[in-house]
Order: structure tokens, then sequence, then C-alpha cells
């Protein structure tokens, strides 16, 4: 349960597949489109279950809670031993000396 | 009465929520055919090239450095024949505020928007530039929201948009993301009616104007480091805004280069499709924004895009997303600066360029970005693997966009390919003759051939051949 001015992530959809623009591509269209917006919970909600947020701008949008406390995961990725190989080549062939 | 939100509805309102959200009136620069007056479109920001550097400084932005790039050069010389491999300088565009050259572009447009009196400040940006107009309105204590196209239907996001997302949030915007579509501008026009923002787009006059202080400062610097001016000028595009301004300042330093367009290419890779969308390791500085917007500038969320490319384009090179990320890796190795990749398409093309030329001539590369989480090679190399993307060593000829990803094995194996400019110059023009019912005027002919660097016979004979 997140609580009344808990920092939430919610998701609603803005145009389904029927409502999209003629202009988009077949896939495109046969899905809807989607939003993501954070904001402030203005009530107690349950993941899942219909939330309104107050966002940092102060506009108030509902739509379903999908994220309590959102944070980012992103990373560097996996190592990439081809960008490696290629790096410490380059450094070779200019300055001299083996790769390995 | 409640308004009729509906797709249909909101797009016909279109001209009414942009006229009061920029607050220009884009009627008074029309001729009724064709042409329509740039220069005064560009000359009605009021802002003179002093006033927008003043303005820029007052946020600390500009006076970045001018870097020449001794061991990459050298390395182009050892790849050239004999007395061939010109001397190769990076403007480190992303020593400024928010990390790229794009926050020029926003400032002026901010500092407008406060004097105006606007609430805040909206952008439809994936890329650096929603990261430029949240840094400009921190500063200037306006609210800013960012809306991206981020995710395909799966949920998945890009990582380089996902790390823009927090860029912006740092700098305290409101950042709404989307699902792949053009309807975001649909979105953004709702928001813009709602909140009475000033929509910071990337084409009004504001946004081009300042970058016009970029190309001022390449003529300044390079002329005070080496003595004289640059040969070439290669500009990564993708809107169109970034070489438009930096030509305008080059223009206006009396400094008159060879101007190069480099882009990613994407070929057969569909912008606005759901499944494609992560198929892409590049988000922007590609040819499927670069060639669009090229031959034809106003189908952006203006009715008249500053931003017109072909006006000051002499060429157009393309390099694969492998020589890209190849080049960022040179970067970093061969020069201690590591930045991020999409910044350094100019550089890829360069490398490859400067081999033509002769060892004392000059090529500026006239930006980097920043980098980090998500918006680095190893990030954006892993997630195209995870996509089905195969990552090898090997030539980059052989890359297929949305299939693979080829590193060249060897630095000689770095090649820009030219894009045939007399192609896309009858593209932009056959397109505008398609936009009225009748013949072109003399005037539009005469517009035409500015549009597009070229001539009026050349005008003549592609309206002919049409």
């Amino acid at each position: 349960m997140a609580k009344q001015g808990d920092w939430v992530r919610i998701h609603s959809i803005i145009l389904t597949p029927e409502q999209r623009s003629a202009a988009v591509p077949e896939d495109t269209k046969s899905v809807p489109l989607e939003q993501w917006t954070k904001g402030y919970l203005i009530a107690d909600t349950m993941l899942g279950g219909e939330a309104t947020v107050t966002t940092r701008t102060g506009r108030v949008v509902s739509g379903t809670l999908v994220d309590e406390t959102p944070h980012y995961s992103h990373s560097f990725g996996d190592f990439v031993p081809e960008l490696q190989q290629a790096g410490d080549e380059a450094f070779a062939f200019l300055f001299g000396g083996s790769t390995t | 009465m409640t308004k009729d939100n509906s797709f249909s509805a909101v797009m016909a309102r279109k001209s009414e929520i942009i006229r009061a959200a920029v607050g220009v009136d884009y009627k008074q620069f029309e001729s009724g055919s064709i042409a329509f007056d740039y220069e005064k479109m560009m000359a009605s920001t009021g802002y003179t090239l002093v006033d927008v550097a003043e303005i820029q400084r007052g946020f600390a932005i500009g006076n970045t450095p001018l870097i020449e790039l001794k061991n990459i050069t050298t390395l182009v010389r050892k790849l050239s024949k004999s007395g061939l491999g010109a001397r190769i300088f990076v403007k480190d565009e992303a020593a400024n505020p928010s990390g790229s050259f794009k926050v020029r572009r926003a400032a002026t447009s901010i500092h407008h928007a406060k004097r105006m009196g606007y609430p805040g400040a909206l952008s439809a940006t994936s890329g650096n530039y929603g990261a430029a107009v949240a840094s400009c309105c921190a500063k200037s204590g306006l609210k800013c929201i960012v809306v991206q196209e981020c995710y395909d239907s799966r949920g998945v996001g890009q990582p380089e948009i996902i790390e823009k997302a927090r860029k912006c949030e740092a700098l305290g915007a409101e950042v709404v993301q989307l699902s792949v579509g053009p309807e975001l501008f649909y979105t953004v026009l709702r928001m813009l009616e709602d909140t009475g923002y000033f929509n910071a787009s990337l084409y009004t006059a504001f946004g081009i104007a300042g970058i016009e202080t970029l190309g001022y400062e390449v003529a300044q610097q390079c002329r005070m480091q080496t003595g004289k001016d640059p040969d070439v000028v290669v500009c990564t595009n993708a809107g169109g805004g970034n070489l438009t301004g930096s030509a305008r300042g080059l223009h206006k330093a009396n400094c008159f280069p060879t101007i190069v367009a480099a882009s990613v290419n994407l070929k057969g890779l569909h912008m606005a499709s759901d499944t494609q969308f992560n198929k892409k390791s590049f988000t922007t500085g590609h040819t499927g924004f670069g060639m669009p917007f090229s031959t034809w500038p106003d189908r952006s969320d203006v009715p008249r895009s500053a931003a017109r490319p072909l006006r000051y384009m002499d060429r157009y090179m393309t390099v694969n997303q492998g020589e890209v990320f190849y080049t960022t890796e040179l970067l970093a190795r061969l020069e201690g600066i590591e930045r991020g990749p999409a910044g350094n398409t100019s550089l890829a093309a360069a490398i490859s360029l400067a081999q033509e030329l002769p060892e004392d001539a000059i090529v500026v590369v006239q930006e980097t970005e920043y980098t980090g989480a998500g918006k680095h090679g190893s990030a954006q190399l892993s997630f195209a693997r995870q996509n089905g993307i195969k990552v090898s060593l090997g030539n980059p000829k052989d890359e297929i966009a949305g299939e693979s990803i080829v590193l060249p094995a060897h630095p000689s194996l770095l090649h820009a390919v030219d894009v045939d400019l007399d192609h896309m110059r009858r593209s932009l023009i056959t397109h505008a003759a398609s936009t009225v019912d009748h013949a072109p005027t003399e005037n539009d002919i005469a517009f035409l051939a500015e549009e597009t660097k070229s001539n009026e016979a050349f005008v003549r004979e592609a309206l002919d051949q049409q």
C-alpha cells in the first residue's frame, strides 16, 4: 500500500489502437499509446489500483499505480570485449607495442 | 464548456495552441505561396548575436574549449597517402552546464519565456535538449516539463533515453514518458493548452539563434589557435538545427568553410515502428531524422522551422553505428577524453574525410556530449545484444541496421559514405511544389534556390523533371 504523499509512478493509456493516428505503421497502430508519469500520491492506493498524483509542476494526473518510490537502475551494461579489443589495437597501432 | 480532447479535435487546434505557446504569429513571414521570409523570421527574435552571447554567459554556457586531437590526427596520417591527413579539432561542448551544445539552443528560448511571463516551459524531446531546457529553467526559476518517447509496447526503454530522463529530473524537470509514436505531438499540445507553458521547441528562431554562437566561437578560436580559418566544419545532423545555427554563426564571423553534415546510417529502420524502436542503438544524430528533416524541414512542431540545413550544407556523409562506437573508443583511448557516442558521429566522419585533405588543412568537429550510465558504448552495445543485434569486429560495410553492428577491425576500415546531395535538393524542391495548387512563382523559384544552396536553373530543372 502506497501512502498519501509517497512519490510514485503511474501509467495510463492516452490513445487506444482505434484512436491512434492513421499515419503510424501497422505494428504501432496495433498497440495503444501509453504514458508514464511520476508524482506525489493524493490518497493511499494499492499497487495496481487507480491513483491520482500531483506532479512536480503541480499538475494533477490519474492512472494506474505501477511503482512505489521509483528509482533508476540503468547502468553501463555488460562487458563488451569488442570495444576493449578495438581500443587496445588502435593504441598499439598508434604507439607501437603488442596488445597482449 | 468541456474541450474536445480527441486526437482530431486537438490536432485541429494546433495552430492556435502553438501560437499561444511560442508567442509568434508565423503568418507575418508568409508570401501566400511556397516562399516565406526566412531572414525576417530569424530576425524576429529581437536578439542579436551579441545579445544571445550575453544571455548565454548568464547561464555559464559557451566558450567551450577547441581541442586539437593530435593523436587521432597522427592516426589519420598513418592511414593516408603521403602529404594527406588534415589536423582534426573538436569543440568540447560537453563542458556546457547540461552536458551538450543543446543548452545554447535552450538559453534564448528560456530567457525569452521568462521575460514574456510564461510560468514554465515544455519541451518534447528524447535527447540532450530536455536536460538543456531543464538546466536553463532551473537557473531561471521556471517550471519545466519534458515529454519523451521512451518505451516500446513491451515497456522496454532505450538506456540512452532513460539516462536523459534521469538527468532532466536531477535538474528539476517533470518527465512524462510515452511509448513509440508520432502522436507525442498530440500529448504535447494538450499539455501546452492545460499549463499555459512556453513551447521550448527545438525549431524556433530562438533555438537556432542560440547555436550561432557555437559557429562564431569555432571561427574565433580556430583563428586564435592556428592563425587561419577552418577548411571544413563537420556537424552531426538530425533535425538540422545544429548545422543551420553553426553555419550561420560561422558566416557571421565572416568564415566560410565547407560545411559537412554527418549522420548515423539507420537505413531500413522505420522511426515510428514499435517493433523496430529498440533495434537501433542511436536515438539521435541518425538518418531517420537527418534525411526527412533536411528534405522537408517544416515537418517540425512549429509552422516554419528555423532549422533549414540544405541552405548551408556542402556535403552529407553517413557512418555506421559500429564506426561511431569505435570512434568513441578512439577518443577515450588515444586522446584520454571519454564522451557520449551520439555526439561523436561527426568525429567518425571527420576521421574518414581528413584522409582526403592535405596535412595543413583544418577539420573542426563542432561538438561532443556528456557520457554516463545508459549513454555509453558498453551500455548501448549490451542493450543491442539483448535485443538480438549481432555485435562484432569486422568491416563496417557489412553492418545492417537493425540486425548487426560492426566495429572496424582496423582503423583503415572506418569509411564515411557520401549521400547524393543533389537528390536531396530535388526532393525538397518537388515536395515544396506539391504543397501548392499552382505552378511555383518566380519568387518561389528564387526561394527554393536559397533553400537548397543551388541556383534557379537547378530548381527549374528539378521542377521540370517531376
